[in-house]
């Protein structure tokens, strides 16, 4: 269970790291950030990265910026520092909800959520998050800056839409609008473990209290995160959101696979019972924040 | 500039352990948990599993508990480790967590016990009067096969009324 051996490279500034991926693109350079999915797969020896580009001593990646769009993280934010940043929380109460649940305290200490993203692992809390928020990641290559969208950026399971020579600089949460409650539900076979289905919810209420749209990021239940949006299952009246017209709009948008941790049909049935619980939950913060307002 | 490394080479790093300096030439892929063990000897960290999963080789990076087999020492330059051997009182003898192991029986093999000891470290700093609750979730990322936790959680009690108490 050693890594394989690779070149190190120590940069101190984005572009000299974009610099040596982009020269060593051919013998399969990658970027080093926590290291916490790239040093188990290259133990495993399921990734031998001819080149690492360590970005642990790239200035000023290591930041958390709540702006009136949302809350920007940068790539060497620890998932640690975003769960526990008071601003982030106080405007996007989703991020710690969602990374309380990403892993164990000891690799949230380390592995980044930049990283996470980039990853995209179809079981990464993260990855719901940025899409239901209708987040973006910020790539810096060779040719220039690029921004992609969190519709775009999931292709596929472990599959994201980045060249071998870009770095992640930073990824951006979008707030929701205002009346907007959240929560994030997941089931795991043990603690820290990564879920069998996971939901992130949002639920948005007017100034009386009436439900007017609602939208669920699901993991482990497809190739990437699926959103879902709820809006067709949101009952017009001031009353909430219809179960079983939200369980066919899942059904519709989600396609879970069997593996040794659970069968296709018992996510299916997790996706149900878990989007519920998530959405009640948000729905009930959502009054809060009208009541606070109040 | 950067540092760049060849793959036969090695790389100067620096690191504290336990508040001693050492500056080591090691090859870019020396995860940490080797470097502690084979280049230090420092064998009380231990390894389990070497993917992330056990948290037998939990040591403290800057304070923070993090896996040592999940990192590469070459990137730690500059950083302060504590390991299990850093976790002893200041006259030498057993540190609060673990005496409170001791008392508690916390532990059968032993196997398991240096990440146990360095995660309740670190745990206790941030805070020093945890619940049971609390304390069951802080070592909620360590694998025990042998104790079913509840002498450990136990401990993570014990070891709080220990850093509370004046040494005498
Ligand atoms: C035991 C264990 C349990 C875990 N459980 C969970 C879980 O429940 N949920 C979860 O979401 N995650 C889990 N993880 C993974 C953890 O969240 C990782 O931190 C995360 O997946 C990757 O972040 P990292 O910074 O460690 O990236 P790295 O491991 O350094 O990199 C991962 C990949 O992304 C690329 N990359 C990283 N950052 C950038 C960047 N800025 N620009 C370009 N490319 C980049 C790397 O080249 C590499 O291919 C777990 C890990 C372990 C060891
Ligand atoms: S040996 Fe590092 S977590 Fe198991
Ligand atoms: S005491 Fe044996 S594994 Fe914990």
């Amino acid at each position: 269970m050693k890594p394989p051996a690779f070149t190190y490279h120590r940069p101190a500034t984005v572009q000299e790291a974009v610099q040596l991926l982009d020269a060593h693109a051919g013998e399969g350079a990658k970027v080093l950030a926590g290291g916490q999915s790239l040093v188990p797969l290259m133990s495993m020896r399921l990734a031998a990265p001819g080149h690492l580009v360590d970005i642990n001593h790239v200035a000023g990646l290591d930041t958390v910026e709540v702006t009136s769009t949302g809350v920007r993280v940068g790539a060497l934010a620890r998932h640690s520092r975003v769960e526990h940043d008071a601003a982030a929380f106080a405007a996007l109460p989703l991020l710690r909800q969602a990374l309380g649940q990403v892993a164990h305290p000891t690799i949230r200490n380390r592995g980044t959520t930049v990283g996470s993203l980039v990853h995209g692992d179809p079981a990464a809390e993260m990855t719901a998050v940025l899409a239901v928020l209708d987040g973006e990641v910020e790539l810096v290559g060779p040719h220039g800056s690029r921004s992609v969208g969190a519709a775009d950026f999931f292709v596929g399971p472990m599959e994201t839409e980045h060249a071998d020579a870009e770095v992640a600089v930073a990824a951006t949460f979008r707030r929701p609008p205002a009346g907007t409650g959240s929560a994030f539900v997941e089931l795991a076979r043990r603690h820290g473990d990564y879920a069998m289905c996971g939901v992130a919810a949002l639920v948005t209420v007017d100034a009386d209290l009436a439900v007017t749209g609602a939208r669920v990021g699901l993991i482990s239940v497809g190739a990437g995160p699926v959103v879902v949006d709820l809006g067709p299952a949101v009952s017009g009246s001031g009353g909430g959101v219809d179960t079983p017209r939200a369980r066919e709009l899942v059904d519709a948008a989600i396609d879970p696979e069997d593996d040794i941790h659970a069968t296709a049909t018992y996510r299916r049935h997790l996706a149900h019972v878990l989007t519920e619980r998530a959405v009640a939950q948000a729905h009930e913060a959502a009054r809060g924040t009208r009541r606070s307002a109040a | 500039m950067s540092d760049v490394v060849s793959t036969g080479s090695t790389t100067r790093v620096s690191l504290t352990v336990n508040g001693v300096r050492h500056d080591l030439d090691l090859p870019a892929r020396r995860l940490l948990s080797d470097a502690l063990r084979h280049d230090l000897r420092l064998t009380g960290t231990h390894v389990g599993c070497e993917h992330g999963v056990c948290g037998a080789c939990t040591v403290l990076v800057d304070g923070a508990p993090m896996r040592s087999c999940l990192l590469f020492a070459v990137s730690l330059d500059g950083a302060e480790i504590t390991t299990v051997e850093g976790c002893r009182s200041a006259d030498g003898g057993m540190g609060p967590v673990q005496q409170a192991f001791h008392e508690c029986h916390a532990l059968q093999c032993g196997f398991c016990t240096p990440g146990f000891i360095t995660t309740i470290t670190a745990f206790l700093d941030d805070n020093p009067a945890p619940t049971r609750d609390e304390a069951r979730e802080a070592v909620s990322g360590n694998l025990c096969r042998c104790t079913g936790y509840v002498n450990i959680v136990s401990a993570v009690e014990r070891a709080a009324e220990l850093r509370r108490e004046p040494t005498p």
